[in-house]
């Protein structure tokens, strides 16, 4: 028995990520004073290294569109209750499908290759989605396992690809020819001039639109269509779906290639819009960030969006402090970017129940805790272990 | 006189704007069993988590043995000789019953001394309450009666001399029951104080000496359990009178709209549970499934409902076999085949959305809940606030999450859910489970109008009395086969009794 408060739900959503993020930068400004340095230059850096210049800005939303698609499909899973790890193979492998579309259809205008790209790629992640979710649909393997192997067969694969298939033939880099032109994906300072806006040339592209489409469809999908309302009931009460006639096998499978197909789309920024060519490791961790990025979002695509560009914030402000700051590393600042999942995701509760008990003290808006007695509808506790 | 065994004065607790518990005022007498009754909400639960230490009272007093003490947290209500019994038991399975009771009283990181000299506590205490587990089997292993024992057992060995038991026979069939009071008689002989807390009137009669009643936060009586009747603490439960019999004409059956022939229903494990079944189910009256829980009822509602397949027989309805066109739930629900099940929580709502997204569970794809491909969800608002208004749910706000609804209210709104597509037959498990009287009174008789309405109901409950109240045709089952069938007037507890423990008439 619990007698545990309940936060108001803005609370949750609002407050205590960014309870989380401030105990966070607080540590890490300690490890920096430790290594010599002034916390308040190196957050002022990172802030400015983030977004102090435009360019800094379409660095940090460029780096947020890849966490989107992998948030986004890291969210759609675990609404049907499952937890898909395997959005760094997913990625891999839809980028592949997009880049091989690039490659092949180099001379067909960019208005026929982008939906086959889009297709393409959120094929690929789908199929690399689909036998672990059939596996955990037929046979009960459990998908964090089986996703996690698909990880690393999916890297295997591609550089077996890149290294002996792939690359462009007399040189050394696995990697393989540039895209043509038509296949590119059209650059925001590019667009942005057309409407007549003036913004400095950085990586930001049109993926970062589609990954913004591609929020509101699945938010539409999982709130406001009856199979996102049968997904949310499988990953809620798998017992209840059956009595509501849903096949959860059937959810499973589904709600994993949506899922795969979602992470699938990180090629279309990653190689479309900024590598123009496949190369090796691309995803770099974007799918084990999105990861960090649903967890702090709260699984909701408006929350996703925020935590997405804060870690493309990490990211680029991250980078521009290892920059400036000799003794800052590449490593300090995952390190930093490491302290923030950790408190906005695995010890969340630290901050919960002081804030909750907080909110008790000062009345309001807590809901009372239902007086259980009589309700005599539960099994005895544990027996789905 | 000797001091009360445990004494509250002046209790006060208020979460937020909920006045939970009003200058509370309760003793309990040393070596009594002591029930505390009342519907959900009217505080039984906040006032025993207190006194264990979930809870701090605002104001207040507890005294235990007439000494005043301070009860912050579950420790120190043990040291004080408190010993709680939840509901939901608080038992790891996968540990024997010794492990269990030692579980958080190891005294130091050397486990063997320890184990033997728990199982030597132990065994003297079987010995002087009857309390008989095996020590060595895993807990999750036992039947539900014997985990209940082992809650006890882990209670009596940190010292309890005062021991609350929170709705205990929730999860218990009447035959568990019976030897749980026997339990409780023996531990009242050995001196021990008992603390009753339930909403069943039998219980209270059957086994308190003294009884308090809370409504809406406050004790409304304390009473001599001798010196009152079930209809009496309804009413001061309820704050008005009620009905403990519903009014019911005779029935007059029509055609059979459901049939089941030679049905054999295996469990999860592929045993057999259900075994060779058959019934029919007329238009126009309420057939009742009597039997001991665990004897294939569950196994048989899954079976007609579609979520569970029998592995032979037929199913009859609407001109079509059930069984073999192979229906799931969601085409047995568009033929006309309602479903309420037994244990609402685990399977008929999510209890985590909005009622308004529960009223819809298994229509969901009704056109009237759609619009394209899009929800409709001015339709789904509708159609909440219309069903709750139907029911009589409390508080009437589709928006507001289902767990947070009393038992009651829960079982309304999925009945209203069930009979809001205008089934030709509805089946429906532990109608009343965890709910409040004047629930029960409210969907006793919106049954019995069903039946009057020409509709069919199959009625599976392990509430003796509730099949004598609504059935109008008694099936009996007994592992996993029907051993009589009594028209209600020719049915009585007795001979229902006999059935139920599988001594079948002419053998017996």
């Amino acid at each position: 028995m619990s007698a545990a408060k309940q936060l108001p739900r803005w609370a949750d959503l609002t407050l205590l990520p960014v309870i989380g993020l401030v105990a966070a930068l607080l540590v890490s400004g300690g490890v920096i004073a430790l290594l010599g340095e002034s916390p308040a230059q190196a957050l002022k850096l990172m802030v400015s290294g983030a977004f102090g210049t435009q360019d800094a800005i379409g660095y940090s939303l460029y780096y947020a569109t890849n966490f989107i698609f992998t948030g986004l499909a890291v969210a759609v899973a675990f609404h049907a209750g499952l937890f898909n790890i395997g959005g760094e193979g997913q990625a891999y492998i839809g980028g592949l499908m997009s880049g091989l579309v690039c490659l092949a259809l180099g001379h067909w205008p960019f208005w026929a290759v982008l939906p086959a790209a889009v297709v393409a790629g959120a094929a690929g992640g789908a199929a690399w989605a689909f036998i672990p979710a059939w596996l955990q649909a037929k046979r009960g393997s459990h998908i964090v396992i089986t996703t996690i192997m698909f990880n690393f067969i999916a890297s295997s694969l591609m550089t077996y690809l890149l290294v002996n298939v792939l690359i462009k033939p007399g040189q050394q880099s696995p990697e393989t020819r540039e895209f043509s032109g038509s296949t590119v994906m059209p650059a925001a300072h590019e667009l942005l001039a057309r409407i007549g806006i003036t913004f400095t040339p950085s990586p930001l592209n049109l993926a970062f639109g589609l990954a913004l489409a591609a929020s509101v469809l699945v938010w539409i999908f999982l709130w406001r269509t009856r199979w996102g309302y049968e997904l949310r009931v499988t990953g809620q009460n798998p017992a209840a779906a059956v009595y509501a006639g849903i096949s959860p096998p059937r959810v499973i499978v589904a709600a994993m290639l949506l899922s795969g197909a979602l992470a699938g789309c990180l090629g279309l920024n990653e190689l479309m819009g900024s590598q123009h060519r496949i190369v090796i490791d691309f995803p770099a961790g974007a799918g084990f960030v999105g990861i960090a990025v649903a967890l702090m979002g709260r699984n909701h695509p408006v929350g996703i969006f925020f935590a997405a560009v804060l870690f493309g914030a990490l990211y680029q402000g991250g980078s521009q402090l290892s920059f400036d700051m000799p003794k800052i590393n590449r490593d300090m600042v995952v390190v930093i970017q490491g302290l923030v999942i950790l408190a906005c995701g695995a010890m969340e509760n630290l901050f919960r129940v002081p804030l909750a008990a907080l909110f008790g003290a000062f009345g309001g808006a807590v809901p009372p805790p239902r007086d259980r007695a009589g309700e005599g509808t539960r099994p005895p506790a544990g027996k789905q272990s | 006189m000797t001091a009360p065994a445990l004494e509250l004065r002046d209790v006060d607790k208020r979460f937020g704007a909920v006045h939970a518990n009003r200058a509370i005022r309760f003793a309990v007498t040393a070596g009594s069993v002591h029930g505390l009754i009342g519907e959900n909400g009217a505080g039984k639960s906040t006032l025993m988590n207190i006194v264990y230490g979930f809870h701090r009272a605002d104001r207040g007093e507890i005294r235990v043995h007439g000494r005043p003490v301070e009860i912050h947290r579950p420790h120190d209500a043990i040291a004080a000789g408190i010993g709680m019994v939840h509901q939901h038991f608080m038992l790891v399975e996968n540990f024997t019953v010794l492990e269990n009771v030692v579980l958080g009283v190891e005294g130091g990181p050397i486990l063997a001394g320890r184990l033997a000299h728990a199982r030597a506590e132990l065994e003297k205490l079987a010995r002087d309450y009857g309390l008989e587990v095996p020590l060595d089997t895993a807990v999750g292993t036992l039947p539900v009666g014997l985990q209940q024992r082992v809650e006890i057992l882990k209670a009596l060995y940190r010292g309890a001399e005062i021991l609350i038991l929170d709705e205990p026979t929730a999860v218990l069939t009447p035959q568990e029951a019976d030897q749980l009071f026997k339990m409780l008689g023996r531990l009242r002989a050995q001196g021990k104080t008992v603390i009753l807390v339930t909403h069943k009137l039998r219980e209270i009669m059957a086994i308190t000496d003294r009884v308090t009643v809370m409504r809406q936060g406050a004790v409304v009586a304390e009473i001599e359990t001798k010196a009152t009747s079930p209809r009496e603490l309804a009413e001061k439960m309820v704050g008005r009178s009620v009905l403990l019999q519903v009014e019911k004409g005779a029935a007059c059956p029509g055609a059979p709209l459901l049939v089941a022939r030679d049905l054999e229903v295996p469990d999860d494990q592929g045993v057999p549970r259900v075994k060779g079944v058959s019934f029919e189910l007329r238009a126009g009256e309420i057939v009742g499934l009597a039997g001991v829980s665990g004897n294939g009822q569950s196994e048989l509602l899954e079976a007609l409902a579609g979520t569970r397949a029998p592995s032979r027989g037929e199913i009859l309805f609407q001109g079509r076999n059930l069984v073999a066109d192979a229906l799931g739930p969601r085409e047995r629900r568009h033929l006309g085949l309602a479903h309420v099940p037994e244990d609402r929580l685990r399977f008929g709502v999510v209890a985590a959305f909005a009622a308004q997204y529960n009223a819809i569970l298994g229509y969901q794809d009704r056109p009237e809940y759609n619009r394209g491909l899009l929800t409709n969800e001015a339709a789904i608002l509708a159609g909440c606030e219309r069903k709750m208004a139907k029911f009589d749910v409390r508080p009437p706000n589709p928006r507001q999450r289902f767990s947070s609804f009393s038992g009651g209210n829960q079982q309304k709104l999925v009945i209203a859910r069930e009979l809001d597509g205008d089934p030709a037959v509805l089946l429906v498990g532990q109608p009343t489970r965890g709910v409040d009287i004047g629930a029960i009174e409210f969907i006793h008789q919106r049954l019995v109008a069903l039946r009057d309405a020409g509709k069919a109901l199959f009625l599976v409950s392990v509430e003796l009395d509730e099949i004598l109240a609504l059935a109008d045709r008694i099936l009996v089952i007994n592992n996993g086969e029907i051993v009589g069938e009594l028209a209600r007037a020719e049915a009585t507890e007795e001979k229902l009794g006999l059935l139920m423990a599988g001594v079948r008439e002419g053998r017996g």
